[in-house]
């Protein structure tokens, strides 16, 4: 155990901290839900991979520079304490492409890879049906095979970003015989395909951050089936297996977030009668300090050649509670005022923010798996409890 | 940066463990609540043989002289077994007090000698702390260290007036210690005396942090094995939804105290005077963790869980008293608090390991 930075380390911090001084937008971007900020959004991808800084831990031919799990953690440290904008393409870039490497025909990385990189192409989801969520198996919307095209007709629903952006990968029927999880394939489909409709779902905040997706008869080519045609259950849990437990939400966001919770704290406290806000403060920053030093540890193992295990369903309950709990106490801080909606005349300060942090959070337990089916998961597969 | 424990530490625990687990059974610790002193001579010897405490002695004195990091996967195989002797407060407290006085010149010669038997288990040497009022089998040892203000005594068994009190937990066998302090007694006075008691209560708290580790994850495996067979309406309990999501939130607490009962210990064994926030946070975090499992580890078992015959109660009762020993988690998270609210607190994920990262950056650019 040696928990101190090597100097290469260190080097490749301030490397990152002195790129990101100097590129990072002065003035804090719109909405990436909104058709201004999803451009600025797009802009601020391009800026990235022009310094190679896109996605740091990718091969070098494809934009990245090879970076092991610890220098990405660095570089998110950094990326967060520079308040960069979020990561509009963070469906492609931190699910798909990943799976894209390990799955994809060489024709398809070079197709795919270095747009999504280069901020051109922003990626969607489309997993989730009507009455397909948390049961991901039960999908229906269907793509039929004709030639060397598949023929798509169905409804996909809850699709992050899928308002604006280019592409959306998800899972497909593709044996109408088939149940379950057999006879699914992931295929890649452009959202300006003829038959597409998207239709935009404002989400809590009044953005439209997902949408629902119709298939009238789209025409996708072949080319765009990610793995074997029958084979996409299997790549789906890839997706959200490895990158998804580690590298989905970063420690270092929630680390800024319990830092200027103390801060506001130091601002605020001798105004607050709560008598639990201490407490809360304390544990926040205390938690965000345990979700590092968990990731810390696992990237250790995995440098080393260790595997990830069932262990890492914890986090996502563990950060989503913990985000959950630093907006509830900021604010609690705020008290009467915390109802300020942000860029309201009023917010001079970051008041708004947290509002708006607050009201993200509660996406949290449940997207990417409720935090309902995450602890079945802990249950059954790291504890080893009786499934029935 | 490398936060994984060697081969060698892994596979140290793990013969630590198979010998516990054999040795220190449920049937071999209620054998120790019928008996007069309460200890197991033979897990004792057996201990020693395995050179549990010569590890923290220095190699001077006749001991392995290992760090905080090699010893606390085993403070935590010792919460693990429910083990009832005090192995883990006097190798961790007692042994680091005195090689703490070694390395200060104090009483140089007694303490060496003192250190060189304890090595070896010949001499018994215990450590009394001002935050706990009671000290566990103070009755067993040859020796006590004591405070009195910032001095620090260390006092012959034949010295003081021990008066028993009983525990919830019937493996504990807690002492008053009555005493009076001399100057004969007297080891060290002033700052070094003060600086003596702060160190020895990080090493308490983390030592029993991490037993706080392992007595969580024995009530979590208790209660995954009982409610796999225990079967009502047709089918075992644990495949009902409301009872994994028991099991799960006490895994998902053990899976995010152990990193930090981790880092306390590397920080305690490379920074001690700035380990203060590491080992609260590991304090704190652990007997949080540990209450809880003991709570939900009660529910999974239903009636049986509230019986003396149902053994987990060696294990909650223990998590119960621990979490309040050597500091409870208001003492350990007012510490937090105190430090968050220092205006230069270094805050963010750049300092997660403590200010050395800049002590580096500094010394290299100097």
């Amino acid at each position: 155990m040696d928990l101190l930075y090597t100097p290469s380390q260190t080097q490749f911090r301030e490397e990152v901290r002195a790129w990101l001084g100097a590129h990072v937008p002065a003035h804090k971007l719109q909405s990436f839900d909104t058709p201004e900020g999803f451009e600025q959004h797009r802009q601020w991808e391009k800026t990235l991979a022009a310094g190679n800084w896109g996605m740091v831990t990718w091969p070098k031919e494809f934009g990245g520079r090879a970076c092991d799990l610890i220098e990405w953690l660095i570089f998110e440290e950094e990326y967060y304490r520079a308040g960069a904008p979020l990561r509009v393409n963070q469906n492609g870039i931190f699910l798909l492409g990943p799976t894209l490497m390990e799955y994809g025909t060489e024709a398809q990385k070079a197709r795919f890879i270095s747009a999504m990189a280069s901020g051109e192409e922003i990626w969607a989801q489309a997993w989730s049906e009507p009455n397909a969520g948390s049961d991901m198996a039960a999908i229906r919307c269907r793509a039929d095979r004709e030639g060397n095209e598949f023929v798509i007709n169905g409804q996909k629903i809850w699709s992050t970003r899928a308002v604006y952006a280019d592409y959306a990968f998800g899972l497909f029927r593709t044996d109408p015989d088939s149940s379950r999880h057999h006879g699914l394939s992931f295929i890649l489909v452009p959202l300006d395909a003829p038959g597409v409709t998207v239709r935009p779902i404002d989400q809590l905040n009044g953005l439209p951050g997902f949408a629902e997706i119709f298939f009238d008869n789209v025409r996708v080519s072949d080319f765009n089936l990610l793995g074997g045609e029958g084979e996409g259950w299997n790549i789906a849990m890839a997706t959200a297996g490895f990158e998804r437990g580690l590298m989905l939400r970063s420690p270092a966001r929630f680390q800024q977030a319990s830092k200027r919770l103390v801060e506001l704290y130091r601002q605020r406290r001798n105004d607050i009668l709560d008598l639990s806000i201490e407490d809360s403060v304390v544990r926040c920053y205390m938690d965000a300090e345990a979700y590092a030093l968990s990731t810390y540890q696992t990237a250790s193992r995995l440098v080393a050649g260790g595997k990830i295990g069932a262990e890492s369903s914890c986090n996502k309950i563990f950060w989503s509670e913990l985000d959950i709990r630093i907006h509830e106490t900021a604010l609690s801080l705020l008290g009467a005022r915390a109802e300020v909606e942000p860029d309201g005349e009023m917010d001079t300060s970051d008041l708004g923010a947290w509002l708006d942090g607050f009201l993200f959070a509660q996406s949290g337990p449940i997207y990417a798996g409720t935090n309902e089916i995450q602890r079945n998961i802990i249950a059954e597969r790291m504890l080893g409890m009786p499934r029935k | 940066m490398d936060f994984t424990f060697t081969e060698d530490q892994l596979a140290f625990r793990d013969s630590i463990r198979s010998v516990l687990e054999k040795e220190v059974t449920p049937a071999s610790i209620r054998a120790r609540w019928q008996s007069d002193h309460g200890e197991d001579s033979a897990a004792l010897n057996m201990l020693n043989e395995l050179g549990v405490m010569a590890l923290l002695v220095p190699e001077a004195q006749g001991g392995l002289g290992m760090d905080w990091v090699d010893f606390i996967l085993l403070a935590e195989t010792c919460g693990y077994a429910a083990l009832p002797e005090t192995v883990v407060d006097d190798a961790m407290v007692a042994t680091g007090m005195l090689t703490d006085l070694v390395s200060l010149g104090q009483h140089v010669d007694q303490v060496s000698a003192l250190l060189a038997s304890m090595a070896t288990g010949a001499k018994r040497v215990g450590c009394a702390h001002i935050i706990n009022p009671y000290s566990n089998f103070a009755h067993r040892k040859d020796w006590m260290l004591l405070s009195n203000g910032n001095d620090v005594h260390l006092v012959p068994r034949s010295d003081l007036t021990l008066s028993a009190v009983n525990s919830v937990d019937k493996s504990r066998r807690l002492q008053k210690i009555d005493w009076t302090p001399s100057r004969r007694t007297r080891v060290a006075d002033g700052e070094i005396g003060a600086g003596l008691q702060r160190a020895a209560l990080n090493r308490g708290a983390l030592g029993t942090a991490a037993q706080l580790l392992g007595l969580a994850q024995a009530m979590i495996r208790q209660s995954v094995d009982y409610t796999s067979t225990r079967e009502q309406f047709g089918r075992a309990i644990g495949t009902n939804q409301a009872v994994k999501h028991l099991l799960a939130d006490c895994a998902v607490s053990v899976e995010f105290a152990g990193p930090a009962v981790y880092r306390a210990a590397y920080t305690v064994s490379v920074a001690p005077q700035r380990a203060d926030w590491a080992v609260s946070h590991a304090k704190a975090a652990a007997g949080a963790a540990a209450e809880l499992c003991a709570r939900n580890a009660i529910q999974s078992h239903g009636a049986m869980g509230y019986t003396w015959e149902c053994d987990l109660q060696i294990w909650a009762k223990r998590a119960w008293a621990l979490s309040k020993e050597w500091g409870d988690g208001g003492f350990h998270k007012n510490r937090i608090h105190e430090w968050l609210l220092q205006p230069n607190a270094l805050l963010g994920p750049e300092f997660t390991f403590g200010k050395r990262y800049i002590e580096i950056a500094e010394s290299a650019a100097a």
